[in-house]
This record gives structure tokens, sequence and C-alpha cells, in this order.
């Protein structure tokens, strides 16, 4: 198995209250899957991604990518952000070349960058700063810059979730396109239940409090998808019942916690 | 109107307000001089080479002691930043001495170096050390925490990201720190030319005063203003104004 997650917990103390954020995870990845991992807010969605970048250490369990287990961040594992996270004092193909810009020549890294730039239909942007872009620009950017390290998988933390409709459904077609073009592992990390349909091989759903995986789905639905075809319908649907009632647990919680204040 | 008509206008009434004040009390320029007084010695200054002399030496005492003080600084909030230990103890102290304005030191600076250049530098670097550490430091601490992880997922860590990372990210603070360093500095030259020996504006000052030439004292202490306020109007904050931009803290 390509990136194998193994029986990971988390948990933190606070106040002597102990917190499990993440409760006896496993899933495993085939090289080349677009999975989304989809869940509430506060499901460990988030930590469990930063795990597989090195970012967080796993209470207990193990994580093997290429079976080699992770242990800290490295650049076969790229990272996209909710934020573009750009670094402002470099313009657009400097922020690309970043990762990189060490290893080779100047011309072989300007090169690069702007082919992965072109990738993102970013072209002739190359030389403007960060702040002269829109916020869907410059996470295109960040797409480019991930790719062009290119690690063996791609980690998207809600990569749209701060756009606005409109350029969150472009950046689907966008990166549905990409992907499709170099057949990248990728996890997505969500909570929109239409844009996991909507880009992704495999479904990992999670549940909150303590968050766990509560369901595997396989999406099987011909590309470019539709959201108003009966299949995606159908699957948004059953979907949407297995959260529901996640989400009425926290909501319960938060209302018992309110009371009892 | 524009602002700058409005300031034009502004100080053309204060100047012709002050002449008529000044007129119609009766007083002699060794008490209140009126501004053709003011503009008579200042010409005088310049004519005589006198204030041209003063500025070249005051301005040379500013910049060694500025460029000193902000490579101090620098030095001094980076390690600060980076060591818990240290801010605990020596920013303490630093905390401490901001409180105290640079010119006290300048007895035992006189001590130390002799009353001369050295002693009055002494106090420039004094004045501007200090504030522009505080502000190195707050630049290295307020790096927004997703660029190290950003920088971490790239595989930079260690000097590299420090030097690829967390200092650029830290210069708009830097920007802040040389300009109030620069605006202190200028503040504690002042004073410490006025207690030493010259040339200087602040000695010329002094000069002046023990002479009763109350008139050169205004021209002095005018050029003092217009020197500071055009540095910091026309050279710092348009730095900061773009690096503010360029790094996205632009509130507009």
């Amino acid at each position: 198995m390509f990136l194998q997650i193994n029986q990971i917990n988390k948990e933190y103390t606070n106040n002597k209250v102990v917190n499990i954020v993440l409760d006896n995870v496993s899933a495993a990845v085939e090289e080349g899957e677009f999975i989304s991992i989809l869940g509430p807010s506060g499901c460990g969605k988030s930590t469990l991604l930063s795990m597989v970048a090195g970012l967080v250490k796993p209470s207990s369990g193990t994580i093997l990518l290429d079976s080699v287990p992770i242990t800290k961040p490295g650049q076969d594992r790229g990272m996209v952000f909710q934020q573009a996270a750009l670094f402002p004092w470099l313009n657009v193909e400097e922020n690309v070349m970043f990762p990189y810009k060490k290893e080779m020549k100047k011309e072989e890294a300007i090169e690069k960058a702007r082919h992965y730039l072109q990738m993102v239909q970013l072209s002739n942007y190359g030389k403007h700063y960060p702040h002269e872009l829109s916020g869907g620009m410059q996470q295109r950017v960040a797409i480019a810059r991930a790719f062009a390290m290119d690690p063996k998988v791609l980690l998207m933390d809600e990569p749209f979730g701060a756009l606005d409709e409109q350029t969150r459904t472009r950046m689907h077609g966008e990166l549905e396109r990409i992907w499709l073009e170099t057949k990248k592992t990728v996890l997505f990390v969500t909570h929109s239940i239409s844009e996991s349909i909507k880009l992704s091989e495999r479904i990992i759903v999670m549940g909150t409090r303590p968050g766990r995986i509560i369901a595997d789905i396989p999406v099987k639905l011909p590309r470019p998808r539709r959201f108003d075809a009966p299949e995606t319908i159908e699957l948004e649907k059953r979907i949407n019942q297995l959260l529901k009632e996640e989400i009425d647990k926290v909501v319960k919680e938060e209302l018992s916690y309110a009371e009892n204040r | 109107m524009q602002k700058i008509g409005k300031q034009f206008i502004f100080f053309i009434v204060l100047v012709i307000a002050w002449e008529f004040i000044v007129r119609a009390g009766g007083w002699t320029p060794d008490v209140m001089p009126k501004p053709t007084d003011v503009w008579e010695a200042m010409k005088r200054g310049f004519v005589d080479k006198t204030l041209l002399y003063d500025l070249r030496a005051s301005f040379t005492r500013l910049f060694i002691g500025l460029a000193i003080s902000l490579a101090l600084g620098t030095a001094l909030g980076i390690i600060l930043a980076k060591s818990k230990t240290a801010d605990d103890t020596l920013g303490a102290l630093i905390l401490a001495l901001q409180s105290v304005p640079s010119i006290v030191w300048l007895p035992l600076a006189i001590m130390w170096f002799g009353l001369n250049e050295k002693a009055v530098i002494f106090i420039v670097v004094l004045g501007g050390t200090l504030v522009m550490t505080i502000n190195m430091r707050m630049g290295i601490k307020n790096v927004p925490p997703l660029y190290i992880r950003a920088a971490e997922t790239m595989g930079s860590k260690g000097i590299d990201q420090f030097i690829r990372v967390i200092l650029p990210a830290s210069v708009p603070y830097a920007v802040t720190g040389m300009r109030l360093a620069w605006a202190f500095a200028w503040r504690a030259l002042m004073a410490a030319e006025i207690l030493s020996t010259g040339p200087g504006l602040g000695y010329t000052l002094k000069y002046a005063s023990d002479f009763g030439d109350m008139s050169l004292v205004i021209a002095v202490m005018i050029l003092i203003g217009v020197i500071g306020s055009i540095v910091d109007l026309i050279f710092f904050q348009r730095i900061e104004r773009n690096v503010m931009k360029r790094w996205g803290l632009d509130m507009n």
C-alpha cells in the first residue's frame, strides 16, 4: 500500500480533562488516488492531514509513506492550506521556486516555475507580487508551488474554503483537470459534501467526539461530474444522513454544556 | 482644499501672527525674537558656514551612532526572540533601560570616553539601540505561524528557514524599529551636543544661548524640527508604507 495510516490515536489534556481528537483511525491509500476526508468541524480531519504532513505527532500509531514512517515534514509531501501561505516578499515565480531553488541552476528553476504556473494558467503573473493577486489566483500559485516540489502525496486542507462560490467552482474544475493530467495522489480535507463528490475517487467520512472514520465510500461516477445528476444527488443524501447524526450529537452536547454553565 | 495647501496657509498665518504679536508686545530680540530676526540669524549662520559645519558634524555622529544601534538592535532583538532565558533576563533589563532617557548616561560617558565625539555617539547609540531591539524582537515573535508551517512542509528548517522566512517576515517591524530608532537617536544627539563640545547643531544652540542670541537659538530649533520631520516623512514613512503594502499589512 502506498500510504498507510495505522491505528492513529491523538489526545491532549486540558485542565485535567482528556480530549480525544482521533480514536483509532486507520486507512490505506493507493498511488494516484484522489481521496477526500469529509467531516464536521472538530472531527480531527485537519489534524490527521497535519500528521501525514509531519507537522503534528500522533499520540500512538504510525503513518507509512512508501513503507517509510513519517516523523517530520518533508518535500515528499506537499501541502496546500486554506490560506495560500505565499511569502509576500517574493514574487509569484520566486514563491513557486522556494522549495527547490537551491537544488538546480537558476535558469532551470525559473523554467520549472513557469511550467507549473502555466499548469494553473498564471503564466503571465510570474513577476507579480502576492498582494496584487485575487484570493483564487493566490491559491492557484500555492497549488503550483506544491506541485513543483513533485511530492509523492499532495495534502490539501480545505484549500478553497476561503474563496467565494464562483471562484470555488472554477477551482474545482481546474483541480480536476490538473489531477487527471498528473494522476498525483491527493488527500483533500473538506467539510463540503458536494465538493468531495465532485472531486474524489473515494470519500472517507469522519465522525466527531471522538474523531473516527465512520464510512469509506468509493465514488465511481463519470467525470466531469454534474451536481444535478441523479447519482450525485443520491450519494449526497446518503452522506448527509451519515453526517446528520454526528452534527446532532455535537449540537446536543453544546446545548447541555451551555445549560450546565 | 489640498492638505499641502492648508498646511502652507497655516504656517504663513502662524509666522505673520508671531511677527505682529512680538512687535505689538515690544519685546527685544534677546527675549523674544521676531521671525525676521530669526531669518537674519539663519542667513548669517549659513553665509558664514557655521550652520553648514554644524549640520555636517551632527549628521556624521548621527549616521555612525544610528548604524551601530541598528546593527546592535537587530542582533539583540534576534537573541531575545530566540532565547527564552535571554528574554527573561536581558529583555527585562532592556525594557527598564528604555524608560531611562539616554542623555542621563552622559556624565558616565564623559568619564569613560572624555568630552568628545565618542561620548556623544555613545548617547546616540543608547538612544537608538533599545527601541530597535524591542521592535526586532516583536517582529520575529510575530511571524505568522502559517509561514513557518508552510516553510516546514517545503523542507525548509533551521538556519535556512530563519534566513529565508523568519527574517524577511519580520521586515515590517524592523522598518518601524528603524524609524523610531532614528527619532530617538536624533533627540539624543541634540541633547548630547548641547552638553558637550562642537561643532554641531546642539552645540551652536548652547553657544548662542551663552551669548544671549535668541534669534540663533530659535533658528537652530527650527532647523532641528525641519530636518527631523523631513527625514521622517520623506524617508521613513514612505519606506514603511511601501513595506506594509507589499507585506499585505496595509489596512486600506
